[in-house]
């Protein structure tokens, strides 16, 4: 009417989500813990993408940090110690409809759970996973996790861990059909929440590492990477975690980097220091498990009962 | 009778047809000559004519075991009768051997008796190898000594008058034999060969229709036997399928769209078949990477609102336990197929075994009740998995089905299935979730609630595998956990207020009441009605709910003097040393189920053989027991 094509009023969405619907019950975890940083920023993700609730699922395994479906006003799928992943597969696998983010421990995820880690990270199914690698075990009160610091005194190893911790993302560089690997720490919202993003908007399994601090069991480890930023090598480029510049001044150690770049990456990730920050990996052409898996969805019931009587056909005498 | 016709040929054209009700045949072979895909053409063909059919293949444990060794037997047995057979039957009528080395692991299990026919390929007699002539010699008249009516025949060598190459070829002439031999219709016999052979193109379709003619006219002028099974009155269409086929095309008509599996022997096939068939019915089959990713993964698309199953056996049951607790735990619905095979540990991996029920019902730390049910023939193992996904999603919770290695590769007709569109499961409910209902709105009688499915506005909660209030909160209280398991376990009780009692077979009353479960029900109920034949007062009866069981069992044992189980798990002889002097004695799996279920004094015969239970020695026990006033004896 009036000439107009439309009424640009009627392009307002029915309806609007604030931080409120994507808020759940009161988090539980320690003062200062990194966790609470972790899911402002999800839930700030949730707002800007404007997810229908619903149609978000959490999905987690068990320890302190897999306590973060309980935390967002979203479905949610608080499962068994290390096994969050093919859970999250099985939901992907026939509701591509539905969000998904997926909180996993160090513990969780690289020990107890690391055969679904590998494979996981193979089917690549359209999903976000959340590592809260805070490098010891937090639920069950200080043993040494794989990524606990060697020589680091924890309840299982008194006078220390014996071995060098496992490096989750080199790891993660030699498995076959990674295709988004990015790195972030808790103590810095703005590029936490950026890579986190980032890893939304990813067509496959977006993977970030995120260092996290735990104030009670771990307090130290990150604390170097805390006091002098120049520990970290923030990775910079077109292609990467982009922050503003403020954020980005943050970081006295910057290197360009091409995601794009697997031997580059690999060779930061084994320097192990300076710690990289950003996208380290990311290759939207591999095959995402889904489409395979997604097949025949829909087909109307009629159908399938013809499909079966012909099936039926072939073993009928 | 001609003995032996490798050196002089009979004119053996004369013989008459003998009309049997029964009978038995095997195809005995090393691993690779096609014994199995014969013998299922000869069943196929039988079918088709109208006769009951049971198969059983003959496996060995090894892809390529030895040529001629004694463990690599590879092959089929069929039994073919005047009615519906439901089991594999006791000794063999005729056996077409291509080797007699495989011929020994079979007379260790008894599968011949005195007067068996045995018809064997003789050109191990001539063999460059005098050892392998050594021990051929000697076989032949073992088999001899033990009754055995072995008739040597030139099998290769009248196969090289159709084919060039009779390592491909023979298994065809074989089942021409058989055409002969039992009086089987040609012209079936040519389609099922055409059939068989379609893909391969008509030269092969026309040198393997050959070679069945030449197996046809071979046993007609070398073999004087024939034989004539009636056709049982059929007035319906049937479908010929293993359990394990059986079990896919239930899962597809149930409407479930998710299978995902792990390999693991005897489940597998039935994820190879689905392989092929899911995708035409819109549903995918995951392999995933083990068996707990693979039940994980089904919880996971159960969860999100497609109730999805998983397929294994014991040892991938005991990796899945966790997982099958959160399940019942967070009442997700979810189908497990379990094939069961021997046990425990990697056990017996090709052979039956009923020695999972108690894992099942009692594997998870906790309490945790389920919905177990137990198919107890081929058909059943269709129809049971459209019962399963129902029961789960209305009961909110996991439903177990066992079957085993015998159903697994046992093959028999059965009524084909009218499909029914409301057999499928609903389309995806994504309607807006009223907030006054909670996520485990739970009725406090029957212990269900409804269920919200992701996408559902409003429905929004998180599922937990810790003890939870009704709101799906983490509960501090501890009345909270009370009232959860009570909830969970009401609705067993729930299930069972609507179930009917089982229906005894025979009489209701009676000196000895034989109760069994799962795949024994043909072996069992033939060796009753044997026993009813003989004069006595014998019934059986068969249970397919495990949890909850049938209602009225307290009542029914009570009218029978005894009542005893037969299953095929493990269990201690009442003589065994210590045994019976130490009061420990260990019964059989349903029958301690039961003792603690109705207080019945309830007796078990039980063995772990590792073979299908076959009516002859239940007959034989049974009246042993009558005999010995229904003292407990050995297995």
């Amino acid at each position: 009417m009036f000439g107009l094509k439309s009424d640009p009023s009627t392009e307002l969405p029915e309806r609007y989500f604030s931080l409120e619907d994507y808020e759940g019950g009161v988090a539980r975890w320690c003062p200062g813990c990194g966790d609470l940083g972790v899911l402002t920023a999800v839930q700030r993700i949730c707002r800007a993408e404007q997810l229908p609730p619903e149609k978000v699922v959490c999905v987690s395994g068990i320890g302190c940090s897999s306590r973060f479906p309980h935390y967002v006003g979203t479905y949610g799928f608080h499962g068994l110690h290390g096994r969050p992943l093919p859970v999250a597969c099985g939901i992907k696998s026939r509701r591509p409809d539905l969000t998904v983010w997926v909180a996993t421990g160090d513990g969780d995820c690289c020990s107890i759970g690391a055969g679904h880690w590998i494979h996981a990270l193979r089917y690549n199914m359209d999903m976000v996973v959340m590592l809260f690698d805070n490098s010891v075990y937090g639920l069950t009160k200080k043993q040494t996790s794989p990524t606990t610091p060697q020589g680091m005194s924890t309840n299982t190893h008194p006078s220390g861990a014996w071995l060098p911790p496992l490096d989750p993302l080199t790891a993660m560089l030699g498995m076959t059909n990674v295709s988004f690997l990015a790195q972030t720490v808790d103590w810095n919202p703005a590029h936490l929440h950026a890579t986190l993003a980032a890893a939304y908007r990813h067509k496959g399994l977006g993977f970030v590492r995120i260092l996290q601090r735990c104030p009670t069991y771990s307090a130290g480890v990150f604390e170097d990477l805390q006091r002098d930023p120049s520990r970290l090598l923030m990775l910079t480029g077109p292609r990467g975690i982009q922050v503003e510049p403020a954020i980005a001044n943050m970081f006295p150690n910057k290197r360009e980097h091409d995601p794009s770049d697997l031997g580059t990456a690999r060779a930061i990730c084994e320097a192990h220091d300076p710690v990289p920050i950003g996208l380290l990996f990311q290759d939207e052409s591999r095959p995402c498990y889904d489409a395979f898996t997604n097949h025949g969805l829909g087909m109307p019931t009629a159908d399938k009962v013809a499909a079966l009587e012909k099936e039926l056909d072939r073993f009928t005498v | 009778m001609v003995g032996n016709v490798s050196d002089a040929p009979a004119p053996a054209e004369t013989s008459s047809v003998v009309r049997l009700q029964e009978h038995i045949i095997e195809i005995v072979s090393d691993s690779g000559e096609g014994a199995q895909k014969a013998g299922q053409a000869y069943g196929a063909i039988s079918a088709k004519m109208g006769n009951g059919v049971w198969t059983v293949e003959i496996i060995p444990a090894e892809i390529k075991p030895p040529a001629r060794s004694r463990a690599g037997a590879s092959g089929i047995r069929v039994r073919v009768g005047a009615r519906e057979i439901t089991n594999m039957g006791d000794e063999a009528d005729l056996v077409l051997a291509l080797n007699e080395q495989v011929l020994y692991g079979r007379i260790e299990q008894g599968a011949y008796k005195p007067g068996t026919v045995v018809l064997l390929e003789s050109k191990w007699a001539h063999d460059g190898l005098a050892e392998v002539r050594e021990a051929y010699a000697k076989a032949v008249a073992e088999f001899r000594a033990l009754g055995l009516d072995v008739r040597e025949l030139p099998l290769e060598q009248a196969c090289l008058e159709v084919t060039p190459d009779p390592r491909v070829g023979k298994n065809m002439f074989v089942l021409g034999m058989l055409c002969r031999l039992c009086n089987r219709d040609m012209q079936r016999a040519r389609d099922e060969v055409s059939f068989m052979f379609k893909r391969k193109g008509d030269e092969v379709v026309a040198r393997n229709v050959a070679l069945v003619e030449a197996g046809y006219e071979f046993a007609k002028h070398n073999l004087d036997m024939e034989f004539e099974i009636p056709p049982a009155p059929r007035d319906h269409q049937v479908v010929v399928m293993n359990g394990n086929q059986a079990a896919g095309l239930g899962i597809m008509a149930s409407g479930m769209e998710m299978v995902a599996m792990y390999p693991i022997t005897p489940a597998t096939s039935v994820s190879h078949y689905l392989a092929g068939a899911f995708q035409k019915v819109g549903g995918c089959v995951h392999q995933a990477e083990d068996e707990i990713a693979a039940v994980g993964f089904a919880i996971g698309a159960s969860y999100a609102g497609k109730t999805a199953c998983t397929i294994t056996s014991g040892p991938g049951l005991a990796l899945k336990t966790e997982f099958l607790a959160l399940a019942v735990m967070a009442e997700v619905p979810l189908v497990v197929v379990l094939v069961q095979r021997g046990g425990p540990s990697t056990g017996l991996p090709t052979k039956v075994e009923q020695g999972d029920l108690l894992a099942v019902l009692y594997g998870q730390p906790g309490d945790a009740p389920k919905i177990v049910l137990a198919a107890s023939t081929i058909e059943e193992c269709f129809h049971m998995m459209v019962t399963a996904r129902k029961l789960a999603e209305a009961f909110r919770t996991p439903v177990i089905v066992l079957t085993d290695a015998n159903l697994a590769t046992g093959v028999q007709p059965f009524r084909r299935p009218e499909v029914h569109a409301e057999w499928m499961a609903a389309p995806l409910d994504q309607s807006p979730w009223d907030p006054e209902i909670t996520a485990y709105d739970w009725n406090e009688t029957t212990g269900l609630s409804p269920r919200p499915i992701p996408g559902q506005r409003g429905g929004q909660y998180v599922l937990t595998g810790l003890a939870h209030t009704r709101f799906a909160k983490v509960a501090y209280d501890p009345h909270a956990n009370q009232t959860g398991c009570d909830m969970r376990s009401r609705k067993l009780a729930a299930l069972a207020s609507t179930l009917k009692p089982p229906q005894v077979n025979g009489e209701p009353e009676g000196e000895l009441l034989v109760v069994g479960w799962g795949s024994t029900r043909g072996a069992i109920e033939e060796a009753v009605d044997r026993v009813r034949a003989d004069g006595h007062q014998v019934s059986s009866l068969h249970l397919r709910f495990l949890s909850p069981m049938e209602p009225g069992l307290a009542e029914i044992f009570a009218r029978f003097e005894k009542v005893m189980t037969i299953e095929i798990n493990y269990s201690d002889a009442a003589d065994a040393p210590l045994v019976g002097t130490s009061g420990q004695r260990r019964l059989a799996q349903l029958a301690t189920l039961l003792r603690a279920q109705t207080l019945v004094d309830i007796d078990s015969w039980s063995n772990v053989f590792g073979q299908p239970l076959q009516p002859g020695p239940i007959h034989d026990e049974i009246v042993r027991r009558l005999q010995h006033g229904g003292d407990a004896c050995s297995a």
